[in-house]
């Protein structure tokens, strides 16, 4: 662990930091005991940020640092739905069609092809319009998965298609492997490093795809997120009003966020092509 | 011969997706209990009191047929390839009743081309000139910096980039206004003059996030390039950086990027969407945003299946002139 941290680069290490911290308020912190920041005038109305309320009030006498830290708790929850599901399913249908091949191989080619080419947010927009107001975190997360499976499962085809010729793989075919376990002794941990910063990547484009609907007034009403805070915050005018620490926080918390995972994603990719020696 | 064969296999993808798309948002509704006609039915009723059920029932029928709600679901779907993607006819707007859908996207929609064409043009012409610039000299500072900058404006979605800069320049500084306005009345040029003035800050927040992009994908690709041996041969040589850099590195590297354009139009598309709602700009994504809020449904299907339309069509085109420019092609 002392090794490989001494092995990374700079940005892999900050991006890792900012994360963490980030994990730790949406997973940590928001089980601390606090007010549900959702009451109506739990507290004054439009403070300046002072020692109880770090971030201030909202002009409805909510606390703006724990609707943060709902927004963000809720935020990285779909990300990370979405992300397991996308990399799971890519990785199985990319698997499926590398190795599979033939009529298997075009058929699911075709699909694959289709999902990464089609504009996913109108399509998006159709959907959350249609289930306005009865959408869940869960049904979310869902539809985001959609659209998060092709790309994956576009690489993950290309990488077996690749490994299929090499030595390696020969030689367990020969030995008398079967299909699944040459995949699973043999592809999976290759493609496993791959899917890694997939998974990332994954993580960070739902979590936008996500805010970007909650301004479009499409994410579910009972459910905070950091896109849908934005929104209120428009909504209830703190522009207008210079309510600068409830519009604000919020948009400093998705730049930092998404700053720090995209620097997470290319610092761990530089470290992978460093191991491999290129 | 085999230029043939890549023209039609890429014209059979082209039709595919779009047949794919379309079937997708064809069935999608059809999926969700909520009824469009119920719906309208229900808005008129609100507005205009009760209605005795002779009445309703005719004015049922008549929605059902003009929202493409006759017939089994096959006769249906057939009916809705045909008048949708071959004639762009959506049906009647429910906002703007009976201004069929179709014409009112055909007058926001050169706004979104317009603004997305050009943001994203321009993006890809200066992002792909820092980048090569810092990947060639991936020691100097300034490259370090450049490559530090885009680091930090790429990953942040076009909305917030889209607000922040609202705030700042048309809210704290009030050197635009906050919501556009473009006036259809005066002469032409006043017409030029708002149109200019309402897409700055949209294309700027487009060219923004697009730019940063474009630099960190050139600069690692120039940077792989220019360690390949017959960069260092060309040294030996005695070439001049300047005939290396632009002869040899850039020539390698420009025809990933032509490629990574076609596959970028999608994101720059919904990026485009976002920007034009923060900013109310006249576009599709205005459009969409309003049908939405007063559940339109024709005007939505009918600004996703022009969109997909679209975005297929310019992929195609960007696919079609990679061999153009890349003689080694071998069009698989």
């Amino acid at each position: 662990m002392r090794k490989f941290w001494k092995n990374v680069n700079a940005r892999f290490k900050i991006g890792l930091i900012i994360t963490l911290i980030f994990l730790v308020i949406g997973f940590v912190v928001y089980y601390f005991p606090h007010v549900n920041p959702f009451t109506y005038n739990s507290y004054p109305k439009k403070l300046q940020p002072s020692w109880e309320h770090w971030l201030g009030t909202t002009s409805r006498g909510q606390d703006v640092a724990w609707l943060l830290v709902e927004a963000i708790h809720n935020s990285l929850s779909i990300g990370l739905i979405v992300a397991t599901i996308g990399t799971v399913v890519g990785v199985l249908v990319g698997l499926i069609a590398g190795f599979s091949g033939g009529i298997v191989d075009r058929v699911l080619t075709v699909i694959t092809d289709t999902f990464v080419v089609i504009p996913s947010l109108p399509i998006l927009v159709l959907m959350t319009a249609l289930m306005k107001g009865t959408s869940t975190v869960m049904l979310m997360a869902l539809v985001l998965a959609m659209f998060a499976w092709a790309w994956p499962s576009r690489q993950i085809r290309s990488m077996a298609l690749s490994m299929k010729e090499r030595e390696f793989i020969q030689t367990a075919w020969f030995s008398g492997e079967g299909t699944l376990q040459v995949v699973v002794t043999e592809i999976l941990p290759y493609a496993l490093t791959w899917s890694l910063s997939n998974f990332m990547n994954a993580t960070l484009s739902a979590i936008a795809s996500e805010s970007s609907l909650a301004v479009l007034g499409l994410s579910p009403a009972n459910l905070i997120s950091l896109g849908n805070m934005i929104q209120w915050a428009r909504d209830y005018n703190a522009i207008f009003a210079r309510q600068w620490f409830w519009i604000g926080s919020p948009i400093v918390a998705t730049v930092i966020l998404f700053i720090g995972l995209f620097m997470l994603i290319t610092g761990y990719n530089d470290y992978l092509s460093k191991k491999r020696g290129r | 011969m085999k230029f043939w064969k890549y023209f039609g296999l890429r014209l059979l993808t082209w039709a595919l997706t779009i047949f794919i798309g379309v079937t997708f948002i064809f069935f999608i509704p059809r999926m969700f209990p909520s009824d469009p006609v119920e719906t309208m039915i229900g808005q008129i009723q609100s507005r205009s009191g009760q209605m005795d059920p002779q009445q309703m029932e005719s004015l049922r029928r008549s929605l059902r047929v003009q929202f493409g709600l006759e017939g089994s679901l096959g006769e249906q779907y057939v009916s809705f390839l045909w008048k949708g993607l071959l004639h762009f006819d959506f049906g009647p707007s429910l906002m703007s009743y009976p201004t069929p859908a179709g014409e009112i996207i055909s007058t926001y929609l050169p706004y979104t081309l317009m603004l997305s064409l050009f943001s994203t043009i321009l993006a890809w012409c200066v992002g792909n000139f820092i980048g090569l610039l810092a990947g060639f000299r991936k020691d100097k500072r300034s490259s370090k910096i450049m490559e530090g900058i885009a680091i930090c404006i790429y990953p942040i979605p076009y909305f917030i980039i889209a607000l922040v800069l609202q705030i700042v320049f048309a809210f704290l500084l009030g050197w635009f206004p906050l919501q556009t306005t473009i006036t259809m009345m005066g002469t032409t040029a006043d017409y030029i003059a708002s149109l200019l003035k309402a897409s700055v800050l949209p294309a700027i927040s487009l060219l923004l996030v697009g730019t940063g992009w474009w630099i960190i994908s050139m600069k690692s690709m120039s940077s792989t390039t220019a360690a390949e041996d017959f960069v260092l041969y060309a040294r030996y040589r005695g070439l001049s950086e300047g005939k290396i850099g632009r002869s040899y590195v850039f020539r390698n590297s420009i025809l990933t990027q032509v490629t990574a354009l076609a596959m970028s139009l999608g994101g720059v598309f919904n990026g485009s969407i976002m920007t034009e709602i923060i900013f109310s700009y006249p576009g599709v994504g205005t459009l969409i945003q309003k049908a939405i809020l007063q559940s339109d449904y024709n005007m939505i299907l009918g600004c996703i299946t022009i969109s997909i339309v679209a975005i297929s069509t310019a992929t195609l085109i960007a696919d079609l002139i990679y061999p153009l420019i890349d003689p080694r092609i071998r069009y698989s």
